[in-house]
């Protein structure tokens, strides 16, 4: 059999993702895309690759898979429970695959969207210039036991690297940006919108999440009646019932409700990321900031090699990291450090 | 709405706004309009021409042209202020519709349980099912925008008596190729969703096709007019492929 990644097993949400289709925006459809796109760029790192190869996302939990040779894998995103032929493999980390071992990968202990890359990336065919899924759009489909996914000539051998867990799987705080619809809004709507606490509502996918807010919802002037208008992921419309619903990376192309504002790109994952029951704040910043905080992201984005070190084989150390990773979501400090 | 009160002393369009870190939206109304629809069309056309520095991505919606902007690398300000001397080099709202325009035929079928909702569309613009399925087939619409889902038009504008609201409790699922109504526009939808839209035919015409050659068929300015076709034809032209009997011919 060819270089492959056979699927045994797949939880409801696994799917092909890379950084999605632009382009298409005047003819209906979104980019798309992983949902957390810094976990495509930590993949990338970890395996010394480049950014744009497809990895699985895997949505809550993640299935069991095997290669048809020796490969690569890197475990990025939302921490799960990952094993090989039942010995743990530490996340946020690059390891071996040999052909055969079976690599199992359990529900997310924080976070919601985890990331399995291989060495030279899935190679599925490209439909309109991508692998990704775009469920909405029709294109390709959700993963199922038996699916075989070709995977790309790996150009390196390097394993056993591990990069810093990022915090972004905990909800807190996510800056927004005012836009043309902001003046809809009364401003002391908009300053409870900033003052008030948000919780992850279970309704949330890869076309948006809803966010429902501790006391009253929120109220545009113009009701409901506004012009289906060009929507862009990280918008907030505010539905009819007053909650928020943040567009994520599928969602459609135009719509119809008012919009407060709009999450910064970068801060979008920590949305994506928040499971359902997690708080967020919604903190309004100007653009010169928001822009200037983009640029710094950047920045750290593509010094990610720089920050690898080498994953510790020493099994103390190797539990002690599983640990840290099962308390990463839930807790910011341990109480040694208060 | 009609071509007489688009800019209409209304000094605050055409105007330029903010969508997100990296988005500029040119508004050309704040109501769906004749004009303001092809000022926006020809208002896009006129920016993919220039390829200003820094605009990833240009689309339209009903009235408004959106500008998708690398802001990492060009100060979206600065885009915005080059688009105000766009705007302001000629009157948009006297732009022609585009080049290359087709007129389709899209054989439907109306009412029936394929389509159930003609009986309270009808009902709503005070017709009988039978009068109100006539009038929509003699109604030559044209594309004003693809957008929500990929390859979807908004078609427009019916008479008058088709400014019906949309249903306050959403229809779960409105199967591909449903032809639904509302505010005196049409959808035809491309994909399966909820909508609030009524369900008035329903065609055999697919609109994306993701692995053709050209997988988004109706353009912005495309006109149509759907046929009424019985059951049996319609079950014919279900099965004989992606257009579903649909014609297509240059608009002159």
């Amino acid at each position: 059999m060819s270089r492959a990644l056979i699927v045994h097993q797949a939880g409801p949400g696994v799917t092909v993702q890379d950084s999605g289709r632009p382009g298409y925006l005047a003819y209906g459809l979104s980019r798309g895309g992983a949902a957390d796109r810094l976990a495509l760029y930590e993949g990338a790192a970890l395996l010394g690759q480049a950014p744009e190869m497809a990895a699985l996302e895997m949505a809550g939990t993640g299935g069991t898979f095997e290669a048809t040779e020796d490969m690569r894998i890197a475990l990025t995103g939302a921490p799960m429970r990952a094993h090989l032929d039942g010995a743990p493999l530490a996340w946020n980390a690059s390891h071996p695959l040999p052909a055969g071992g079976r690599l199992t990968i359990g529900p997310a202990t924080a976070g919601v969207y985890g990331y399995l890359h291989v060495g030279g990336g899935l190679a599925t065919p490209e439909i309109l210039g991508a692998r990704s899924a775009h469920l909405a759009a029709g294109i390709g489909a959700a993963l199922v036991a038996g699916d075989t996914l070709p995977v790309g000539e790996d150009r390196s051998g390097e394993t056993g690297l591990l990069l810093d867990p990022d915090d972004r799987f905990s909800g807190g705080e996510v800056r927004v940006v005012a836009g043309y619809q902001t003046p809809m809004f009364p401003d002391d709507e908009v300053t409870r919108f900033e003052e008030t606490r948000f919780t992850r509502d279970a309704r949330g996918n890869r076309m948006g999440v809803r966010l429902s807010p501790e006391g009253e919802g929120f109220a545009a002037r113009a009701g409901l009646t506004v012009l289906s208008e060009a929507i862009v992921p990280g918008d907030i419309q505010i539905t009819g019932d007053g909650a928020p619903f943040v567009l994520m990376a599928e969602c459609q192309t135009t719509g119809g409700y008012p919009r407060i504002g709009a999450v910064l790109p970068w801060d979008l994952a920590r949305v994506a990321q928040a499971a359902p029951g997690t708080h967020l704040h919604l903190r309004f910043v100007p653009h010169d900031e928001a822009l200037a905080a983009e640029r710094r992201a950047a920045e750290v984005r593509d010094g990610l090699r720089r920050r690898l070190r080498p994953l510790t084989r020493d099994p103390h150390d190797i539990r002690d990291l599983l640990s840290y990773q099962l308390i990463s979501g839930v807790i910011a400090r341990t109480p040694e450090e208060e | 709405m009609t071509d007489t009160d688009r800019s209409n002393g209304n000094a605050s369009f055409p105007r330029i706004g903010r969508v997100g870190t990296g988005g500029l939206l040119v508004s050309f109304g704040d109501r769906l309009s004749e004009a303001g629809n092809r000022a926006a069309l020809a208002f896009r056309a006129a920016v993919e021409r220039a390829t200003p520095e820094g605009v990833e991505e240009t689309s339209t919606s009903l009235v408004s042209t959106f500008l998708r902007i690398d802001a990492l690398h060009t100060d979206p300000a600065a885009v915005a202020r080059a688009m105000q001397t766009l705007l302001d080099s000629r009157d948009w709202y006297a732009a022609d519709l585009p080049q290359g325009r087709r007129l389709w035929r899209i054989p439907t079928i109306y009412g029936t349980d394929l389509a159930p909702q003609l009986g309270e569309a009808a009902g709503e613009a005070s017709l009988s099912p039978e009068d109100a399925a006539r009038e929509i087939a003699a109604t030559r619409v044209r594309v004003q925008t693809i957008g929500f889902a990929p390859g979807q038009p908004y078609l427009g504008q019916l008479p008058d008596h088709w400014n019906i609201p949309r249903q306050k409790a959403l229809t779960d699922s409105i199967p591909v190729g449903a032809l639904a109504l509302a505010i005196r526009q049409m959808v035809l939808f491309s994909v399966s969703t909820p909508t609030g839209w009524r369900h008035v035919g329903q065609t055999a015409f697919r609109l994306f096709r993701p692995e053709a050659g050209e997988p988004f068929v109706l353009r912005p300015g495309d006109e149509v007019i759907f046929d009424a076709v019985g059951r049996d034809a319609y079950d014919r032209l279900r099965d004989a492929g992606p257009d579903g009997g649909a014609s297509c011919e240059p608009i002159r």
